[in-house]
């Protein structure tokens, strides 16, 4: 919304402000003012000057050579314009005037002949491109022919006007107009406003005499007024209106057209003329669309309407969508003699469908949808008579011809001095309350401190005690409510155990190598099924369809994190970053039946992907590519860090190497997934060896158990012994491992792997496993002889159950 | 004896001084004061002497032993620290050559940012709450006041699954959820931060996906002036002390009276620049007391409890602490981007 500030200045005194102050006033009192559009460069000496003849230049094909009285003197200036004829009246830049760009006017000679000053263009006044209206593009601009001659040109024309854009909240609507900003900036400043009643000449004859006005929905239209006017002359409007209109950011057109936008700037109360002939009927319906009604818009558009679509009828035919848009033929042209001027207000819904449906948001459409003032829709219509009588000379008959059905019952908002105080931590006074009350015009009976205001109807945004006190407060001054801490029950912050465990896995994580990384949880159907955890596999339902997506790429809820992961990878590598380790903690959405109509399940997951190089850039020591396990050890350590150990069953995973991937599993329950991307997927998307994992959050977070007793340290030394195993290659260490610990128990207190061989001093289809046994007693120092024992015992059921002999 | 032990005496000194490394010093040590060594055998001809003079000799040759003794560590001292002083100049090493690297990560500056507001809020005794993002509509907009066919729920702007079922737009449903579980009894505090979704084109300034936190404090007597300082509260120990903070009017269906928070521009220190489009101020945060409807529909009565609430977005915090130009930058994981802000 757009504020002249030379309009505003006639409606309420604002001086003794600058436009900077009068800004920060009006944005604490509640209407955000978001940009400030001052002149930057005024013209000066520019004035109006009368063209007295105009002849070509003997010199120069494309100058004529202009005489031009400006009040005090006649100048011959010498003009390029294509447009410039004798008897206009067209703004003259004297010698000695300052033009935008401190363009300085002096008399010169050009071609041979004087040229002493210079007619200027509206671009030239500092005028924007796009606001010079179409006729005055490519010349000069030309003021209407009763201007008088020597007025100053920057006045007329508005240039010094500063414009003040606002940024209305939806509940505000009734600042929409300028006689709602004057409401508005009088409060803000303790001023005085009122809005006079218009007043014209009525005819004898009276409007609904002439023409009839039928609702067939009071829900939808609950007030339809016509005006009949007649005999209107469509021309030029004057020059003040124009300026008004165009500061507002509308585009002049007509007589007729600019005094109902003008209105609609005015009152904010949207009007429509019809030309009366062709809309060609002496009743006025207003209806619901049938189906398939087809209605040619004023932008030439072809409307085809639907049953909840409602339109002005003349009885037969739609000639406007009800508060959107006029139709077409009934437009009002140059031939127009006589008008229907609707002043009407229709449903706030309706209107929206129709403006959505038709994608067609206008000033008018906008207005309707967010309310207007009730007791205003046919004082706009009699100011837009007020006005064509005064601009188009026309005749209006006398009254409307309407039907009533608004509902103007009148709000009582009870408000206590003292619940007002409460509620906001305030002191104020019933004084004090009594001028804000004052200051918004709004009227009230008092009685001890317990007001009963009366709302007007241009505030119908107000209806409960708390949008009194917001109303209060405003204009109190929001700066002036103290800054107090909470006095109510106290109670201690914190994180969850949860939490807590939440912020622990992300901090190990980042602790073992890995970057924290947000992706989005919408993307696209194969990547949103791809690579799902072995233990949602069963429950899930495929992913969840967004009704209306905005792109494929974003269109279903992930069910595994690890794709839009990947494809951070695939965009880090190709921008030459290499060697990436990422994770990310986030939920992924599983749907619990094929429709999608319940809430999703949504589970945790902790999912994290490396690729390149683990050790880097060594002068010292080798590098190191990611592999399994290195991904494997972070997995483990995380295990350790909840309290928990995990085991690992090689399995299978969509998207995943077959030979490369392990299920994760605790207490005998799978938690999730790790393993290497597969090789097709890999290159598929531009991926290099890509290692993951994927856990389920929610169920470690579930598994988790805080240690509460201290384990004592044990005081007896530990005992120490290695065995290389030679086994068939398919024999998994883990196994050995698990015979070994079972077998030596409770002695044994660690098992490591610290080799892995395979080639040429072993049989083929063999390999040879390293262990370090660790051996402890808490209670004792170990004798050799138990140490002993236990290891034989190890032995022995090692080779009874993988088949296992001691390398020499 | 006594001249013996004077003689013995020099003789050693005279060796010890001589001897230029440690194994020497060793072998006068032994050669000495060893258990065959000359004072030993001094002492053991100690039998031969008169009774009265055997203590003064004893006492002698005990200080003469004492005397070599001392001589022999002082030495034995010196040459240590000769040899560690060789030793260190050949263990001499170029320090400019870089460190063995590790792998270190680090969190996204949205978790830093969030996590900083979190423990900010949790000194004040707020809790952290959090909820679903497929919310439904009653909680995502009927609970906050805005029933169907409210202006400010276009369909535009919402990800629909299902007419009932929707990508929250806010984390305000969280407060309506919790609200509604404390059964309209208990006083609630809780801040609820969290990913939401937006139907828009991503572009420099809008996302289709984003963070939010949301603060909620319910009790009774529960004053505008309360939010006024919590607020203040927040911005000082978010933005500095010195950034001044300023409310003003705005609308949010679930909040009645409606605040927007600015702060003082930190570039320019209020008079107005290009960061704060002139006006010395950049908005920081809306705000707002409960609207009495969201707290009757939580269960609660509106006449005896009020509220607080407020709402800010971690990326906009985040991109003018920092000074950061795309939205886009949050959700596209650049390695580079990421590692800057670790330890944000």
């Amino acid at each position: 919304m757009l504020i002249s500030l030379n309009w505003l200045k006639e409606l309420v005194d604002i001086s003794g402000y600058t436009t900077e102050e009068l800004s920060e006033i009006i944005t604490k009192t509640g209407i955000e003012v978001d940009g400030i559009s001052e002149p930057e460069e005024l013209p000066q000496g520019v004035v109006v000057g009368n063209i007295i003849s105009c002849e070509q230049h003997p010199d120069a094909d494309k100058l004529s050579l202009c005489q031009v009285d400006t009040g005090e003197e006649t100048l011959q200036i010498a003009c390029g314009a294509p447009n410039v004829k004798a008897g206009q009246k067209v703004a003259v830049a004297k010698p000695g005037a300052v033009l935008p760009g401190n363009f300085k006017i002096k008399k010169t000679k050009l071609r041979g002949e004087e040229s002493n000053g210079m007619i200027c263009s509206l671009q030239e006044l500092g005028v924007n491109e796009e606001d010079v209206p179409e006729a005055f593009k490519d010349g000069i601009f030309v003021f209407p022919e009763d201007t008088e001659t020597g007025e100053d040109a920057v006045k007329l024309l508005n240039l010094d006007d500063s414009v003040l854009e606002l940024d209305v909240t939806p509940n505000r609507a009734d600042v929409l107009s300028m006689v709602g900003m004057a409401y508005e900036t009088a409060a803000a400043l303790a001023r005085n406003y009122t809005l006079e009643r218009p007043s014209y000449e009525e005819a004898k004859d009276k409007a609904d005499s002439d023409v009839a006005v039928k609702i067939v929905d009071k829900e939808a239209n609950p007030y339809y007024g016509a005006f009949v006017v007649q005999d209107v002359e469509v021309k030029e409007s004057p020059l003040w209106l124009k300026n008004r209109l165009m500061a507002a950011g509308t585009r002049p057109v007509n007589n007729v057209v600019d005094i109902t936008n003008y209105v609609l700037l005015e009152y904010g109360q949207p009007l429509h003329a019809f030309d009366r002939d062709r809309f060609n009927s002496n009743v006025i319906v207003t209806r619901y669309a049938e189906e398939g009604e087809i209605l040619e818009t004023l932008d030439g558009k072809l409307r085809t309407l639907s049953p909840h679509h409602l339109v002005i009828t003349n009885g037969e035919k739609a000639h406007a969508l009800a508060g959107v848009m006029g139709g077409k033929e009934s437009e009002v042209h140059e031939g127009t003699t006589d008008l229907l001027l609707e002043a009407a207000y229709f449903d706030p819904q309706v209107v929206r469908r129709s403006a959505n449906d038709h994608e067609l948001r206008s000033e008018s459409s906008v207005r309707f949808e967010k309310g207007l003032d009730v007791n205003r829709v046919a004082q706009a219509g009699e100011r837009a008579c007020e006005l064509l009588q005064k601009y188009a000379g026309a005749t209006i008959l006398k009254g409307t011809a309407e039907e009533d059905h608004l509902n103007r019952k009148e709000t009582v908002i009870r408000m206590e001095t003292s619940r007002l105080n409460d509620r906001l931590g305030t002191k104020m006074e019933v004084q004090d309350v009594k001028n804000v009350l004052r200051r918004l015009q709004f009227e009230y009976e008092e009685k001890k401190g317990v007001f009963d205001v009366q709302v007007p109807s241009r505030r119908f945004d107000i209806s409960i005690f708390e949008d009194m006190l917001e109303e209060t407060a405003r204009i109190y001054g929001y700066d002036h409510i103290p800054y107090t801490l909470p006095e109510g029950s106290g109670q201690a912050g914190g994180l969850t155990e949860e939490q807590r465990l939440k912020r622990n896995v992300k901090t190990f994580l980042e602790g073992a190598g890995l970057s924290e990384t947000i992706t989005y949880s919408l993307t696209d159907k194969e990547s949103a099924e791809e690579m799902i955890s072995p233990e949602l596999k069963d429950e899930q339902h495929g992913a969840v369809r967004l009704a209306m997506p905005m792109s494929e790429d974003h269109s279903h809820l992930r069910l595994s994190i690890l794709p839009e992961l990947l494809r951070t990878h695939s965009y880090n590598t190709a921008r030459q970053q290499q060697n990436l380790a990422y994770y990310e903690l986030g939920k992924v959405f599983i749907s619990r039946e094929d429709e999608h109509v319940q809430q999703p399940k949504e589970v945790l997951r902790a999912a994290g992907a490396v690729s390149g190089e683990w050790v880097t850039n060594p002068w010292q020591q080798e590098k190191k590519e990611a592999d399994f396990f290195v991904v494997k050890g972070i997995v483990e350590e995380l295990a350790g860090r909840l309290g928990l150990s995990f085991t690992y069953v090689k399995g299978d995973v969509q998207g995943m190497h077959p030979g490369r991937t392990a299920l994760v599993v605790c207490n005998g329950k799978t938690i999730g997934f790790m393993g290497q991307v597969h090789p097709r997927y890999q290159k598929k998307h531009d991926l290099k060896e890509t290692y993951v994992f994927d856990l389920n959050m929610d169920l470690l977070l579930n598994l988790y158990e805080k240690e509460e007793t201290f384990v004592k340290i044990p005081k007896y030394p530990s005992v120490s012994r290695d065995i290389a195993l030679v086994v068939g290659e398919k024999t998994s260490a883990g196994e050995i491992e698990e015979t070994i610990v079972t077998t030596g128990a409770p002695l044994i207190k660690q098992v490591r792997v610290f080799d892995v061989y395979q080639g040429e001093h072993l049989a083929p289809g063999e390999k040879s496993i390293a262990f370090r046994l660790l051996y402890q007693n808490p209670e004792r120092t170990l004798k050799d002889k138990e140490v002993e024992e236990a290891h034989g015992a190890i032995l022995e059921a090692v080779a009874a159950k993988h088949n296992a002999r001691l390398r020499q | 004896m006594k001249e013996r032990l004077q003689e013995l005496e020099q003789e050693a000194l005279l060796k010890v001084e001589q001897a230029e490394t440690i194994e020497e010093l060793k072998s006068v040590r032994v050669e000495y004061l060893g258990k065959k060594g000359p004072i030993t055998e001094v002492l053991r001809g100690m039998g031969k002497l008169p009774k009265e003079e055997r203590p003064v000799i004893g006492q002698l040759a005990n200080e003469v032993r004492e005397r070599i003794a001392d001589a022999i560590e002082e030495k034995q001292s010196r040459l240590e620290d000769e040899a560690l002083e060789e030793q260190l100049k050949n263990e001499d090493i170029d320090v400019t050559l870089p460190g063995r690297p590790i792998q270190v990560g680090g969190p996204h500056l949205l978790t830093s940012i969030i996590e900083e507001i979190e423990d900010l809020f949790i000194g004040m005794g707020f809790e952290i709450k959090e909820g679903p993002e497929v919310e439904t509509d009653y909680y995502n907009f009927e609970a906050l006041n805005l029933p169907k066919g409210h202006p400010a729920r276009d369909m535009q702007d919402t990800f629909y699954i299902t007419e009932e079922l929707l990508m929250r737009t806010h984390t305000s449903p969280v407060q309506a959820r919790t609200m509604n579980a404390k059964n309209g009894k208990e006083p609630v505090k809780m801040i609820c931060p969290g990913k939401v979704y937006r139907r828009d084109n991503d572009d420099a300034t809008h996302s289709h996906q984003f963070t939010q936190i949301e603060g909620l404090l319910v009790d009774e007597n529960v004053r505008m002036s309360d939010l006024k300082g919590v607020l203040q509260e927040f911005a000082a120990k978010m933005f500095g002390k010195e950034r001044m903070i300023r409310l003003r009017p705005s609308f949010f269906p679930f909040t009645e009276p409606s605040v927007e928070m600015d702060i003082s521009c930190k570039v320019c220190g209020g008079e107005g620049c290009s960061v704060c489009k002139g006006t010395g101020w950049i908005e920081i945060l809306g705000a707002g007391m409960v609207h009495p409807n969201v707290l009757e529909m939580a269960g609660y009565d509106s006449e005896k409890y009020s509220g607080f609430a407020f709402g800010m977005g971690p990326e906009r915090i985040a991109m003018l602490k920092h000074g950061i130009d795309d939205i886009r930058h949050f959700y596209t994981n650049d390695v580079r981007f990421l590692k800057q802000y670790h330890n944000a």
